[in-house]
């Protein structure tokens, strides 16, 4: 059967806030266990919660990002449930009261086919704390260090319909809080955490399949095995005349399987109600409006800017806003250039590629955006050709210098006097008197082919120092005779 | 010495008449020959007391501090105490010290108080009678076969024994006023938001309030000054300026419009308590007031919004009990379960588990709407009520409690009657006003409370009220036999 694939997806972003959603202590990413916790994250007696407005301007950003309905009251929920690492025994999180609202985003697909994902809602809630299984004889250890630590749980529609859509979207998400710098976006170290829903049905049948929902899942690639492994295992058990049975199922990278967690008769009654202890947070329109201002360049909107400003192709436009820091370096580069398809040649080529080889981001790149565009300049105006520029860049990469400095230091320069270049290609010319035969006897199309052998030659003799600009013309005039 | 009032005292320790380790001295060994009889310490904290008993003389002797300075008071055990056992009454808790102080004896230490112990309660508030402690009931200083009323009966029943001289409470049905009914003394209820919450071990959040508990309405105005006001660390605590509580207690009462609802004066109602309550109310007519009927037409449904509420929010608030972090945990546990599931049993007493199984059913799925959120809708009548009701009148004044103090271990086998002692108490936490007891007489020669609400933050209003009343009555002033027998 053709069975058409339903997904919706539910991000955890943790928020770079410096404090606890509910505490003032601090936040920070491998601090020795139980070191960063207030009486409230520990959940003592009669410790009480503060609510962090820091994390409340974080989540209205994101909302005014997503197009979404800003929630003008939201209350906060107490979801109670037993857990060694969850220390008050709830979760403080919004159940009826969102902050944030519907909303939207438009995905854009490889193959640059647009679809418009809805969002369900967005809401703050804290993290709890870890446990850890090892090295403590038979018992767990309990590192309350990320208990409180605010997150935004962002929940989609089931409106996506592929694995590749899928990750479209959370690659988006994932610039747009990364953009807004309201989270770091690191998933290796759990800053975005992706819950994957997933169901089937026959194409065209309107009901939903039952879905199971994979937990958990924290790469991009890991996300699109997992679903693509997923489907399969649906599939099977359909296409047998089985019946999905809705549960939470876990990924496992290594085998490349999902398998069972809970099923959902195991499921937690989680007894939501109103925190008694937190007030709702009413928000004014003018707060609101306020921070709307505040808002930076999204994605989407740099993206159409670098289209219609540096008339780039959608495809290019999209690959170099999808990071607000690689968007910052072309922006920067190009300022000196002023040659955008150039620089977004170079930015998506040779930089991207020197940078994968170091597994580096671009924001630790070893030429900055300004040593990077006096290179391109450079290229611009015949002072190299380009094969020379990626000699050149790579000694800039390995702190050899600025361009000009290497250029200088290793003869480098293009030669463009029109005199020395005749004088080069006479020589040539008459030391392979048998090719200019062949070439003079040859069809003009096939002319155009043979003259590669003479470019090539030319480039030899001057050790890729002639400007092929003027080469070109001047070789052949003389090749004519 | 032990049945004078905080004005009195501290004019002494100011004039070196006596000084405050002397005082606290007197207190401790008054404690040491009572509270036997009592049981209304669960810890004394003698070293500390005189540490801070020699601290206030030295700030006295620059000529420095409040009114409470070197003042020996104790606090109900579910107040945190840095480094001081503070067990809410229960085997849970029974060995947890905490870290941090909570801001009510934070601000009391700060004003010089002498902190003596940790008074005995109903565990984790829950109760009527303090017969529900872990650590044993307390007994009624007027008669030891009676209960002193509960939660707060460790600090209404050291305060009427004069084993201080004031003591803090808290009072989330009626845990402050009816106590002090029982006992005959002084104990005001604020409004939701008044005083902090910060460090008090919690048992129903949204109606949670600590309060003063003394033997005047003046003594009481001189706690508030320290313990009202804004605190960052608790966010429903109010941010409205608080009132100067002592400079109002002398405002005459001439036209104040005293409303009786009639709803507190039906069936269930002892006679004899009746009795007294309308001879207070005379008194007041007598000051200048003028008396109408009103009506809080929702008052019977108080008792069961209360008891979905309250034991909602505490199914919650007590799941921190766990046994991992700290208080009591069973022993060889198998596995997590088995640790949770005998850490509880075994910690938490009868009442206690009783309410988180009403909570935790009131709360689950299917029922959630029937129970819970129709449980805040009929507490919003109740509010609505009462608005209405102070839009008319000034103060509302009735029974604190239907009887005087009952036998220990008369009601102990019949919960709704238990239940029903808070009728007349429940519905001020319900809406967040304030309220408080003042000893009005006697019934079959037990202290009978009049019941005293306003509105919202009008605390300086209802101390004023019952000072003025305290100043031509001296059923304040009366003290149980014990005390007389021991006295000077």
């Amino acid at each position: 059967m053709n069975w058409e694939v339903v997904i919706g997806l539910e991000i955890h972003a943790q928020l770079s806030t410096q404090s606890k959603l509910f505490s003032g202590a601090p936040i920070g990413f491998g601090a020795e266990p139980n070191t960063q916790t207030a009486l409230v994250d520990l959940g003592m007696p009669g410790a009480l919660p503060v609510f962090n407005k820091e994390a409340l301007r974080m989540a209205v950003m994101f909302g005014h990002a997503v197009n979404a309905e800003i929630g003008m009251t939201s209350v906060f929920a107490r979801k109670n449930y037993f857990y060694p690492d969850l220390p008050k025994g709830y979760q403080t999180s919004q159940m009826d009261h969102p902050i944030v609202g519907k909303g939207y985003l438009d995905v854009t697909l490889d193959d640059g086919t647009t679809s418009r994902v809805g969002i369900t809602r967005a809401h703050l809630e804290e993290d709890a704390g870890k446990s850890l299984h090892e090295d403590f004889q038979g018992m767990t250890g309990i590192d309350l260090n990320r208990s409180s630590t605010p997150l935004l749980e962002i929940v989609s529609e089931p409106d996506i319909r592929s694995a590749k859509e899928a990750v479209a979207y959370v690659k988006m998400i994932h610039s747009i809080v990364t953009y807004l710098g309201i989270c770091d976006g690191n998933m290796a170290e759990g800053s975005m955490r992706c819950d994957v829903n997933i169901s089937l049905r026959p194409k065209g049948q309107q009901e939903y399949g039952t879905r199971t929902e994979i937990k958990n899942v924290n790469s991009f690639r890991f996300i699109e095995k997992a679903i693509y492994t997923e489907i399969e295992r649906q599939a099977d058990i359909l296409e047998d005349g089985g019946r999905i049975t809705q549960e939470t199922r876990l990924y496992d990278p290594e085998k490349n399987e999902t398998r069972s967690m809970r099923s959902k008769e195991d499921a937690n009654d989680y007894r939501y109600f109103p925190c008694p202890d937190l007030l709702p947070v009413v928000l004014t329109q003018e707060y609101v409006d306020q921070i709307k201002t505040t808002l930076p360049e999204l994605p989407s909107q740099k993206a159409a800017r670098f289209q219609s400003e540096h008339s780039l192709s959608e495809y290019d436009a999209a690959v170099l806003s999808s990071s607000r820091e690689m968007a910052d370096y072309f922006e920067s580069a190009n300022d000196i250039v002023k040659d955008a398809k150039l620089t977004a040649n170079w930015v998506m080529g040779e930089l991207s590629k020197l940078l994968n080889q170091a597994q580096l981001e671009i924001a630790h790149s070893p030429v900055n955006a300004k040593a990077f565009g006096e290179l391109l300049q450079r290229i611009k105006d015949n002072t190299i050709n380009g094969k020379t520029a990626k000699d050149v860049f790579q000694l800039m990469w390995e702190g050899e210098g600025s361009a000009d400095d290497i250029i200088e230091a290793k003869g480098l320069k293009q030669v463009t006097d029109t005199g020395a270049i005749e004088a080069m290609i006479q020589t040539i010319l008459d030391a392979n008197s048998a090719q200019v035969e062949q070439y003079r006897a040859a069809e003009p199309d096939k002319q155009k082919k043979m003259i590669g052998f003479f470019v090539g030659q030319v480039m030899k003799a001057s050790q890729g120092k002639a400007n092929p600009g003027i080469v070109n013309p001047i070789l052949a005039k003389m090749l004519k005779g | 010495m032990f049945q004078q009032n905080i004005s009195s005292l501290a004019q002494q320790l100011r004039n070196k008449e006596l000084s405050s380790v002397e005082l606290t001295r007197a207190f401790l060994d008054r404690i040491a020959q009572i509270d036997g009889q009592l049981n209304s310490f669960i810890t004394v904290s003698e070293h500390t007391a005189l540490e801070q008993a020699a601290a206030a003389d030295k700030i006295l002797s620059e000529g420095k501090g409040s009114s409470l300075t070197g003042i020996p008071i104790a606090h109900k055990d579910l107040f945190c105490t840095q480094d001081i056992l503070t067990t809410s009454g229960s085997k849970m808790l029974h060995n947890f010290v905490p870290p941090y102080e909570s801001t009510v004896t934070q601000r009391l230490a700060e004003a010089g108080t002498v902190m003596l112990g940790k008074t005995n309660m109903d565990e984790f508030a829950m109760g009527s009678s303090n017969e529900n402690s872990f650590f044993g009931a307390v007994k009624n200083p007027w008669n030891l076969d009676k209960v002193p009323g509960g939660s707060s009966g460790g600090s209404a029943a050291a305060v009427a024994a004069g084993l201080v001289v004031a003591a803090t409470g808290t009072d989330t049905g009626g845990s402050i006023r009816q106590p002090a009914s029982f006992c005959g003394i002084t104990g005001l209820k604020p409004t939701y938001g008044r005083v902090s919450r910060f460090g008090m071990i919690a048992y129903a959040s949204s109606l949670d309030q600590a309060g003063p508990m003394a033997k005047s309405a003046e003594d009481c105005a001189h706690i508030m000054q320290s313990i009202a006001g804004f605190d960052e660390k608790d966010s429903t605590s109010s941010e409205n300026k608080t009132d100067n509580y002592l400079n109002s207690l002398n405002t005459p009462l001439t036209g104040l419009k005293i409303g009786l609802p009639k709803e507190y004066f039906g069936e269930g109602l002892d006679a004899d308590v009746a009795k007294v309550i309308m001879d207070a109310v005379a008194e007041f007519e007598k000051l200048g007031a003028t008396v109408k009927e009103i009506s809080l037409p929702n008052l019977q449904l108080s008792i069961p919004s209360y008891y979905v509420i309250a034991p909602s929010e505490a199914s919650s608030n007590l799941s921190r009990f766990d046994g991992v972090r700290f208080g009591h945990r069973c022993d060889d546990a198998k596995d997590l379960l088995d640790m949770y599931t005998r850490t509880r049993a075994e910690g938490f007493g009868a009442e206690v588990q009783k309410r988180i199984m009403v909570g935790t059913y009131a709360l689950s799925e299917g029922y959630y709407d029937a129970y819970y959120l129709k449980a805040q809708r009929i507490r919003r009548l109740i509010k609505q009520d009462f608005v209405a009701a102070l839009d008319e009148v000034d103060v509302i004044m009735g029974p604190v409690a239907p009887t005087t103090a009952f036998g220990l271990g008369s009601k102990t086998n019949d919960p709704v009657a238990m239940y029903l002692e808070d009728i007349y108490t429940l519905s001020a936490n319900l809406a967040g006003i304030p309220a408080m007891s003042v000893p009005a007489g006697f019934a079959d020669n037990m202290p009978v409370g009049l019941h005293i609400m306003g509105n919202y933050f009008a605390e300086a209003k209802l101390l004023n009220v019952a000072h003025q009343f305290q100043q031509h009555t001296d059923w304040h002033l009366q003290s149980p036999a014990m005390i007389k027998g021991a006295q000077e």
